[in-house]
């Protein structure tokens, strides 16, 4: 039942093979039994998911079933639960029990799925291998010497170690698609906007998107069905239509023109990847794709923009962690300067802080036009690049990572090569499209992931691409101790 | 780029964080290397490029100006660190 994939499980509720609670059960049983070693869970809610299975298998007793009824799934830590503690991360919301739902967690519960509990991540979604959790890292459960790769790491982490069918994440510069690699399972990262980032704990605003996780293609569709659309309640939220993205799947691949940047297959990149990538893509000539070389020549140029824009959000949306309306306070301040600063020095991280001090000077006074403008006119000429591309082409390849899942330790202190690893993300979410990390292969026995990325809301095409492959190959069905 | 330590203390003091003393100095090194890692960015022209703001230049959405939420303060005072009489408590800051 514990490698099964979402639409497996639904058709087991579907037929009576199982119940929403004994299915409930048994991944509860097997978080108590190998979360000690993988830490991907913060919070795991026993009680309120058996409940919400009960729940669930009476309304399908009575009738009235969504397509997501009684399936269990696990939220990122950085979606705000009502009445469950959403900690970011954080020691700065250890403490924090949220009094209302992220409308992403609302939407789940309106479908009627199952809320095993709260994922680890890297702390306020500020890291690449999940290291940075104050709740401490997240293993890969391929090899648990090494990083599950992050932000979203305990999500990835407890998918591929058969912990949740499937979880949410959220991707501000990878965070998704990158543990998603590094695990061997599938997330994508929907179009800026798409889904709505109300009660998803901001990091930096203009990049932030929420998205699923899960094991295969047909899963992410299925979620993303439920977490897409337009919410009044989020500035930035698109009002734009929500197909089925589960319609389209099956479509044939007869034609599709895939793009393959130049710059994605150079520089500081693990050969082996490489050459995993390139089987993934003569697999798709094989099913009638064409394939021609693209290039977005400011590839080089995203980490440097990413690394001022992200950091000046951060330091604007995190002053809200003052020590006075909710989140962690310091013991006995002397007065309000010292509360503020002693509580957010104690609360916060080394990561954190680091990117709150850039970001504030970047913002400083006599700083603004050489760093935060500089770095919005780079991201025009990232995004333009994309559109270049995607006028030849309709769907853009490459590896997701340069590098397979790397040893936990081995890049903390050195937070230039930490970002490094990103390179290949980045970009996407300064030009706000979507793209999709599928598992094609391993390296070193470590999973391998290949991205593929489209055009702003092409969310459907890429799902259908994704999902060709995984009907073609077996990459996906891959589980840790085989 | 190259930050000393009055800087960082600067920084760490607009950005209301507390520092400890022995941390100041792998700050300024670790600051100074992400600020060596952006300045990549001031090789290339941009004086024609429009800074981009958000992916779609969509503008900020407006709504009516009518109360849409009822009064959740108890409610939401139940996460605060201190509170007395609806209010949150902070350390003195008149005399």
């Amino acid at each position: 039942m514990l490698d099964k994939t979402l639409a497996e499980l639904a058709q087991g509720l579907a037929t009576g093979e199982f119940s929403s609670v004994e299915l409930t059960q048994n991944y509860l049983d097997r978080i108590s039994a190998e979360d000690g070693t993988l830490n991907s869970f913060i919070t795991v809610t026993p009680e309120q998911a058996l409940a919400q299975a009960e729940a669930a298998d009476q309304r399908r007793a009575a009738g009235n079933v969504d397509v997501f009824t009684g399936l269990p799934i696990a939220h990122k830590d950085i979606f705000c639960t009502q009445g469950v503690r959403t900690s970011c991360g954080s020691k700065m919301l250890d403490n924090f029990i949220s009094p209302y739902n992220a409308t992403v967690v609302e939407h789940f519960n309106q479908a009627g799925a199952v809320s095993l509990g709260k994922t680890n991540m890297d702390e306020f979604a500020m890291g690449s291998s999940n290291e940075s959790s104050f709740y401490g890292p997240a293993r890969n459960p391929w090899n648990t010497d090494c990083v599950p790769g992050g932000s979203s790491g305990g999500s990835a982490a407890a998918i591929a170690g058969g912990l949740t069918p499937a979880a949410t994440g959220s991707d501000t510069g990878g965070s998704i698609r990158q543990p998603a690699a590094l695990c061997g399972i599938t997330g994508l990262k929907p179009t800026y906007g798409r889904v709505s980032r109300y009660g998803m704990i901001a990091y930096a605003s203009s990049l932030d998107q929420g998205g699923p996780m899960a094991r295969t293609a047909e899963d992410t569709a299925m979620m993303l069905n439920v977490m897409a659309g337009f919410d009044p309640k989020d500035s930035t939220s698109l009002d734009q239509p929500v197909p089925d993205y589960t319609l389209k799947l099956n479509d044939s691949l007869k034609g599709l023109k895939i793009g393959l940047p130049k710059e994605f297959f150079s520089g500081e990149i693990d050969p082996q990847i490489t050459a995993q990538v390139q089987n993934a893509i003569r697999e798709f000539e094989a099913l009638g794709a064409t394939v021609k070389e693209v290039s977005l020549p400011n590839t080089h140029l995203a980490i440097p923009a990413y690394y001022i824009i992200a950091p000046a959000e951060a330091s604007s949306n995190l002053s809200r962690f003052d020590g006075v309306r909710y989140g962690y306070r310091c013991e006995d301040p002397v007065d309000l300067e010292d509360m503020y600063k002693r509580s957010r020095g104690e609360g916060f991280g080394e990561e954190v802080k680091r990117r709150i001090m850039v970001g504030t000077y970047a913002l400083s006074e006599g700083f603004y036009d050489a760093y935060y403008k500089k770095a919005l006119q780079i991201r025009r000429l990232i995004q333009q690049d994309y559109v270049n591309a995607l006028s030849e082409v309709d769907v853009i390849m490459g590896p997701t990572t340069p590098h397979p899942a790397f040893k936990l330790g081995e890049k903390n202190s050195d937070p230039i090569s930490m970002y490094m690893e990103d390179i290949f993300t980045i970009s996407l979410n300064l030009a706000g499209m979507p793209g999709i990390s599928v598992p094609c292969g391993f390296a070193n026995g470590l999973p391998v992931g290949l991205q593929l990325i489209g055009n702003y809301f092409a969310e459907e095409r890429l799902l259908n691409a994704a999902h060709q492959f995984q009907q073609a190959t077996d990459w996906h069905k891959q589980t840790p101790g085989q | 780029m190259s930050l000393d330590r009055t800087d960082v203390e600067k920084i760490a003091h607009l950005a209301r964080l507390n520092i400890a003393e022995q941390d100041i100095q792998e700050y300024a090194e670790n600051l100074s290397n992400i600020l060596d890692l952006v300045d990549q960015m001031q090789a290339v022209d941009t004086q024609d490029i429009t800074p981009m703001a958000h992916p779609m230049d969509a503008i900020q959405r407006l709504r009516l100006d009518e109360v849409t939420e009822g009064n959740q303060r108890d409610l939401l005072q139940t996460v605060a660190p201190a509170v007395e009489a609806g209010l949150f408590q902070v350390p003195k800051v008149i005399e």
